[in-house]
């Protein structure tokens, strides 16, 4: 059986949830191999992570010479050992920037190329799930390596005994690579909270918050649930652009999705609508959302929301 | 300087879009547009010029899409774009990224040739692809700096600098120009076309080229060569809508955590 490659998802050699679900998607296709592009010392503990899932090969890749750079030295990187290891597939981790590395990556290796599935089968056929929700595609990749970015909750992770042998990938990047060069870093403070597009559950504010998010919160974190918003609420300030949900921020396809004084805009609901289960609180009975909802409340999410929040905490005791 | 901005007509995202029996984008029963995102990188390009007082700078602006995507380039004419480029060709259409990157290069390419292409500015993403791949693969083609996803754009002299939300943090992005540069809707919000502006757009010269004036192969592109296929598609059962409930003195917070813990949330 070939090889395919599963671009790990990490911060700072710490493995991230979307790694395993690919490589449970990796061994319907082939023997999954990870590929750690990181620092080389944190290579071994990376494998110990990885080899749970079934990754049988661990590429290490130094990224010294990669990560000062935009893109462009990540897909020459993958393309040299897409050139050495002859691959069935590339899986990647859908994020934006691993979907550019794909689009490099297919015109360098002259394979074609599919963003955003959302399910890959045995036999190759990729689902993703287009115009705000509304459809569903099935589709493969018929010429050269598939290359595959996969969205996050899109399998299952599948524990499986895996080899997990480390093997540090040499990798010569040109200076036309370095074209992009990133001057500064600010990462981004943690909530404490789940991660948005990981999140079994996600509890989104909107306009109708008024700016105030404390309700909001309060009622996330009595459900363990990731915070989100409307890009209303962002542009008004209230929350920073990375918690936004929709056709210009994250996608998120939880188990439960609570959209509270949100609209339900077409580009709101291109980010949620394959969500599970969507509960909506929205003080106005025709609001769009509501056509979408499970269960709905028409009412006042700044007294609904507290009132909800101190039941569950009571009956968690 | 001329500066290159692509735009891309797409379906209207508020009507019914929907597919063709060949699975590909319904691109003529459903009215089209601009696509929204578009018009922020039409907005930058034109801001870049703005901001450079005294430097003569053109704007060109670039779509690939059936008859009907002139009217993209019109609307960018309109917003104040100075001339304008459609490439249409039957062969092109049901073209995937890697076909539809390759036509947009080599339009570049023509327009650097006439004019110059010290800048291609292209949006976050088309509303109907939604792929956000075609500005990496223009720069792989192009062999430029890609500079991409930014919210924010400065440039002095020939260096440009931009701030870009990734995962989980912002970066300062820098490259000298000649760059492809893409930019997202936080990047500063698009100016409507000025009454002036759309007499004036009348009066702009607007080229429509083929595959052939490219130099590209019919057999290069479109759908029977693309090298991914599409083998369905499906709408979406519509969501049935569920329960609705009035709150009334805090029922509706009791309704909202009995459902909660019915479906085992709590
Ligand atoms: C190209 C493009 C891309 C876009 N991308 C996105 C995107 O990624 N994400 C996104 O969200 N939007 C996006 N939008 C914007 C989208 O069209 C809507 O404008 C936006 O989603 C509206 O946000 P909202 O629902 O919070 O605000 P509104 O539409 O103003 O709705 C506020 C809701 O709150 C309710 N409300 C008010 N007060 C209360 C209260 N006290 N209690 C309960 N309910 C209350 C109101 O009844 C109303 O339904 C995009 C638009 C364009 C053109
Ligand atoms: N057919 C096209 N004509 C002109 N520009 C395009 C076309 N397709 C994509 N683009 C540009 O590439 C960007 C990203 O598109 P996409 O990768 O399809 O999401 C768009 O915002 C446009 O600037």
């Amino acid at each position: 059986m070939s090889e395919v490659l599963v671009v790990i998802d990490h911060a700072d050699g710490e493995v991230k949830k979307p790694t395993y679900e690919l490589l449970t998607i990796a061994k319907r296709l082939g023997e999954p191999s990870a590929v750690f592009f990181g620092s080389p010392d944190q290579g071994d503990a990376v494998a110990e992570k990885v080899k749970k899932y079934g990754a049988g090969k661990v590429y290490v890749i130094d990224d010294a010479q990669i990560k000062g750079y935009l893109v462009a030295p990540k897909a020459e990187a993958l393309q040299q050992l897409a050139e050495k290891t002859s691959p069935a597939a590339i899986l990647l981790p859908s994020t934006f920037e691993n979907k550019e590395v794909a689009g490099r990556l297919a015109i360098k290796l002259g394979s074609g190329m599919i963003t955003d599935a959302v399910d890959v089968t045995d036999g190759g056929v990729t689902t993703q799930s287009v115009f705000a929700g509304n459809f569903t595609v099935q589709a493969k990749v018929t010429t050269g390596t598939p290359i595959i970015t996969v969205k996050p909750n899109s399998a299952a992770p599948e524990e499986a005994e895996g080899a997990g042998a480390v093997e540090a990938f040499a990798v010569t990047i040109s200076d036309a690579a370095k074209g992009a060069q990133i001057v500064a870093t600010q990462p981004r403070q943690s909530t404490g909270r789940p991660e948005l597009t990981e999140a079994a559950i996600v509890v989104s504010g909107g306009r109708g918050t008024g700016g105030n998010f404390e309700p909001v919160e309060g009622f996330a974190d009595s459900l363990g649930a990731a915070v989100g918003a409307s890009r209303a609420a962002v542009d008004s300030g209230w929350m920073p652009h990375a918690f936004q949900v929709g056709q210009t921020g994250k996608t998120v396809s939880p188990q439960l999705y609570v959209a509270n004084g949100i609209s339900g805009a077409i580009q709101h609901r291109a980010g949620m609508q394959t969500s599970k289960t969507i509960v909506a609180v929205n003080k106005d009975p025709e609001a769009p959302i509501f056509e979408l909802v499970d269960f709905g409340v028409v009412g006042d999410l700044h007294s609904v929301l507290p009132a909800a929040t101190e039941k569950i905490t009571e009956r968690k005791g | 300087m001329n500066i290159v901005v692509c735009v891309k007509y797409v379906p209207d995202a508020t009507a019914d879009r929907k597919f063709e029996d060949d699975n590909t984008v319904d691109r003529v029963g459903v009215d089209g547009l601009l696509s929204e995102l578009d018009e922020y990188a039409v907005e930058q390009a034109l801001q870049f010029r703005e901001k450079r007082e005294g430097e003569e700078i053109t704007v060109t602006a670039l779509t690939v899409g059936p008859e009907k995507a002139v009217d993209a380039v019109r609307k960018a004419l309109q917003m104040g774009a100075d001339s304008g480029v459609h490439v249409v060709d039957d062969a092109i259409a049901g073209s995937d990224y890697i076909a539809t990157s390759l036509v947009l290069a080599k339009a570049v390419e023509k327009i650097k040739a006439d004019a110059g292409a010290d800048l291609v500015v292209c949006g976050m993403a088309s509303t109907d692809a939604s792929g956000s791949v075609v500005p990496a693969m223009l720069a792989e083609r192009l062999g430029l700096p890609q500079v991409t996803l930014a919210s924010v754009v400065e440039s002095q002299g020939d260096q440009v600098r931009i701030k870009r939300d990734n995962e989980g943090s912002t970066e300062v992005i820098g490259a000298t120009l000649p760059i492809v540069l893409s930019v997202t809707d936080q990047s500063g919000e698009a100016r409507y076309p000025s009454f002036k502006g759309i007499m004036a757009a009348k009066k702009k010269g607007l080229e429509t080229w083929s595959l052939s004036d490219l130099g590209v192969d019919a057999g290069e592109v479109g759908l029977s060569v693309a090298w991914s296929q599409v083998e369905d598609t499906t709408a979406r059962p519509p969501r049935t809508a569920g329960e609705i409930v009035t709150d009334e003195d805090g029922s509706g917070a009791t309704a909202l955590v009995d459902f909660l813990a019915s479906k085992k949330f709590i």
